[in-house]
């Protein structure tokens, strides 16, 4: 009965289903794990009043949002100094995010549920999302311009958000003014100094230089002024208006409007008003830059230099990989050399990520970069352009790291093309190169998108190298800008993978960056996602364009 | 004609009937001239010592059991053989008393003049109009009122201009096989060779797109010298106006295909045309 069981098959078809329900929950299990703590993030939660008393401090309150909890074990708690049962084995605790860093020193707090008094969510709790600082919790009193009060009481929440409102536009035309403009006017200073510096190089230094320099340089000088003078305008009426709040214990502070992000009073918004708040704190995320060490704000810059540095790997692992694998395939005598070169190719694939970045420093880095440097930079010495890591060498770098994917994926689809299509094409008078470039490498091409699809699927998750070759923890500019030559190679970036291990393990404030880390993952696995569901669409068109003759 | 009938066991004699039969010897020019050929394939003699001439727009077609040569011999016309690792090739080729094999010949122009039609229909995987301009495309023609001309003639040529005239832009891939067969034929006649060479043509096609491509080389032979490999007899007795029998790489008979069939002069070219072998 079983021999005939196993004679059937059934066994075998049994093990390989349950081996690829195994691969699916875990990827599934991963993603939804991921999913659930990085989008929870972005939940406005409600605010809990506690009136709490323990044994060192008199009666207290404290508000904030609970975050989670934990059983303390009897004789931790005991050792801390908390007072336990007898009998009891453990503790309830609870963790707390107090936010108001700038009077409590920390943003969470655990307490213990047995010296909680009483618990409620009041209504007129609000949220202050600051600039510094982190959140801030506790009450509105009244909204005040110029230390005028103009509201007070239950009107100063309408008009606290409408000032917001204009606080928040001041705000956006002063940031335009210091990256556009002010920006603009820095880099065409710094311009103009390595023009004059290279003029002096080459001896060509002259009056009529010295006249036509400083005659621009007085120009960027003016609009300079012209622009200090906006921000500064801007910048006074910003800190006209100011809340005036109070925090769980009645302790009032002034917080300039200027340097609130967001208010809000969860504990009165619907189930929609939470939807609502939920997508704009989730589109904040994505297209802000990060605030605080990386610990608040968004991550845009990191998604940005993810996708442009996987953009330009892609543009030139292509062009060097399909070349290879044309000349190992197509040209090569097919013997011991290029068996060696194949195996090499292979294996070059098995090479750890770090050596790659190692390489990249070394060489392109420092040799080829420094080279570059001396030969078309030396106005900018003794600063670096090239000869630091950055952009263009995290971008080779990668190229060199997948292009073993590239060659093996391309050398693949050509020895896929039937002989009888090149045969063909021959006996119509084509030469060898001419059969390859009408026909062969048309018809491998969803060979070769497969290739960089999983090219661009290994660099988007690669770190260790781009440590080393120009992705750092915050970059001031973006890579691609409106000065001329626009896109900026030399520049360093941010990059997601980076971003989780800084965000993850070199943040001071571990609590708040844990949720961080989730929802960088996420979006990390959302680019990737997007990155190769665009190289497959790609393909697929190809493929249909090109289905190979079926017999 | 009984004796006849029974050589030439299941082949039709009317088909050997044909008018167009009888031209008279003195009238028929060499095109492609075979002198000594032997081919190696690493070491392994696979023609022995191949000598014919083949008349200028005629069919000449090869018989043979299969591993006999035939396909070989076809290819070196047009050096297709040149593609494999290994072969030597000795003797002469000549086309139009220039031999093909010299130094001095480009292979891609010596191809323009000898067009082939393999086995399986190859198209390439481009639109119908593609598929027939690309002899044209690469010779660097680019005029779209002139590439329309020929495509247009060299479907009507192919006999296959009616079918497709209202799809000329989808892909070649979704044509029943007769079809692309034709159409292959069609990217054949486009760059106008001499000489068109045939890898039997028909042999993975049904009886009416056989039928087809029959007629087809019988309107062909009027303006191209057309070579055929078939290892249909029938085919051969068809559309030939020569035929050589080759068996173990060697020629073993080559004349007027109505002699041949009815009247071989060898012992092995009949046994094979009578089914004893082959």
């Amino acid at each position: 009965m079983i021999k005939e069981w196993f004679k059937s098959g059934a066994p075998w078809v049994w093990m390989t289903a349950g081996a690829v329900s195994v691969n699916l929950i875990l990827v599934i299990g991963l993603l939804l794990l991921i999913a659930t703590r990085g989008l929870g993030h972005f939940w406005p939660a409600d605010l809990v009043e506690y009136q709490y008393h323990d044994n060192e401090h008199p009666e207290t309150v404290i508000i904030g949002e609970e975050v989670g909890e934990s059983l303390q074990p009897a004789a931790q708690a005991r050792a801390a100094g908390h007072e336990v049962p007898d009998g009891a084995e453990y503790l309830l605790q609870h963790l707390v995010k107090t936010g108001n860093r700038d009077i409590l020193g920390s943003d969470f707090r655990w307490i213990q549920d047995q010296y909680i008094v009483r618990k409620s969510e009041t209504a007129d709790l609000i949220v202050i999302e600051r600039r510094e600082w982190g959140n801030f919790y506790g009450r509105l009193l009244a909204v005040k311009d110029n230390g005028a009060t103009i509201a007070e009481g239950e009107a100063a929440w309408g008009v606290a958000q409408e000032k917001l409102k204009d606080a928040l536009a001041l705000r956006n035309q002063i940031d335009k003014l210091q990256n556009g403009e002010i920006g603009a006017i820095n880099y065409n200073l710094e311009r103009l100094r390595l023009k004059q510096r290279a003029l002096e190089l080459k001896n060509a230094w002259n009056e009529e230089y010295s006249q036509q320099f400083a005659a621009k340089k007085q120009e960027y000088q003016t609009q300079y002024q012209a622009a200090q003078q906006k921000i500064g305008d801007l910048t006074l009426q910003l800190k006209q208006c100011s809340l005036s709040v109070a925090d769980a214990n009645q302790k009032r502070i002034l917080i300039p409007l200027g340097r609130v992000v967001k208010l809000t009073r969860p504990n009165q918004m619907s189930v929609l008003d939470k939807a609502q708040d939920y997508m704009s704190n989730f589109v904040r995320f994505v297209t802000d830059d990060p605030r605080e060490a990386n610990t608040e704000g968004g991550i845009f810059p990191a998604i940005f230099g993810t996708v442009l540095m996987v953009m330009l790997m892609a543009i030139v692992v292509t062009p060097f990989g399909v070349v290879a694998a044309v000349y190992l395939r197509e040209y090569a005598k097919q013997g011991l050399i290029t068996r060696i070169i194949r195996i090499s190719v292979n294996n070059l694939a098995g090479v750890p990520s770090i050596v790659y970045g190692v390489f990249g420093l070394g060489f392109f880095v420092y040799i080829i970069g420094g080279g570059i440097d001396k030969l078309f930079f030396p106005e900018a010495a003794p600063a670096p352009v090239f000869g630091t890591p950055g952009l263009l060498w995290a971008s080779l770098t990668l190229a060199l790291l997948t292009l073993p994917v590239v060659i093996v994926a391309t050398e693949e689809g050509l020895s896929r093309i039937p002989k009888s299509i090149r045969e063909g094409s021959l006996a119509l008078g084509a030469t060898k190169a001419e059969t390859l470039w009408l026909t062969v490498l048309p018809m491998a091409s969803p060979a070769i998108m497969t290739g960089l699809i999983l090219a661009v699927a290994r660099a988007a998750g690669e770190v260790a190298p781009l440590m080393l070759v120009g992705v750092v923890k915050l970059a001031p500019t973006l890579p691609l800008d409106g000065n001329f030559p626009y896109l900026h190679l030399d520049r360093k970036f941010m990059h997601l993978g980076f971003h989780i291990y800084d965000v993850g393990f070199q943040s001071p404030n571990v609590e708040a960056a844990r949720p961080l880390v989730y929802a960088t993952s996420l979006l990390l696995v959302l680019v990737i996602v997007g990155l190769n569901m665009f190289a497959i669409a790609i393909r697929n068109n190809l493929r249909e364009r090109y289905r190979a003759l079926e017999n | 004609m009984t004796t006849a009938n029974q050589r030439t066991h299941g082949i039709n004699l009317g088909a050997l009937q044909r008018e167009d039969k009888t031209a008279p010897a003195h009238e028929l020019e060499t095109c492609i001239k075979i002198e000594n050929l032997d081919l190696y394939y690493s070491g392994k003699q696979a023609l022995h010592g191949i000598n014919m001439e083949m008349a200028r727009k005629k069919v000449t077609a090869y018989i043979g059991p299969s591993g006999c040569g035939k396909s070989t011999l076809l290819r070196c016309i047009n050096r297709m053989n040149d593609l494999v690792d290994g072969v030597t090739i000795k003797g002469k080729i000549l086309l139009e008393n220039e031999d093909i094999y010299d130094k001095s010949v480009k292979v891609a122009d010596l191809r323009r003049r000898v067009g082939m039609v393999f086995q399986k229909p190859n198209p390439f995987p481009k639109s119908i109009y593609e598929n027939v301009a690309y002899g044209l495309r690469i010779q660097g023609v680019n005029d779209r009122q002139l590439l329309d001309e020929v495509v247009e003639k060299s479907l009507r040529g192919a006999a296959l201009w009616d079918e497709v005239k209202h799809r000329l832009n989808d892909n070649a891939l979704g044509m029943s096989g007769g079809q692309q067969q034709r159409l292959v034929i069609a990217r054949a006649i486009a760059i106008e060779p001499e000489v068109i060479l045939l890898d039997e043509p028909a042999s993975a096609l049904d009886p009416i797109s056989t039928l087809k491509i029959e007629e087809l080389i019988n309107e062909l032979k009027d303006k191209y010298t057309i070579i055929i490999v078939t290892h249909n007899m029938q085919q051969a007795a068809r559309v030939s106006d020569f035929t050589a029998f080759m068996y173990m790489g060697e020629l073993i008979e080559f004349g007027e295909t109505s002699e041949l069939f009815t009247n071989p002069t060898k012992k092995q070219t009949e046994d094979y045309i009578t089914g004893r072998y082959g």
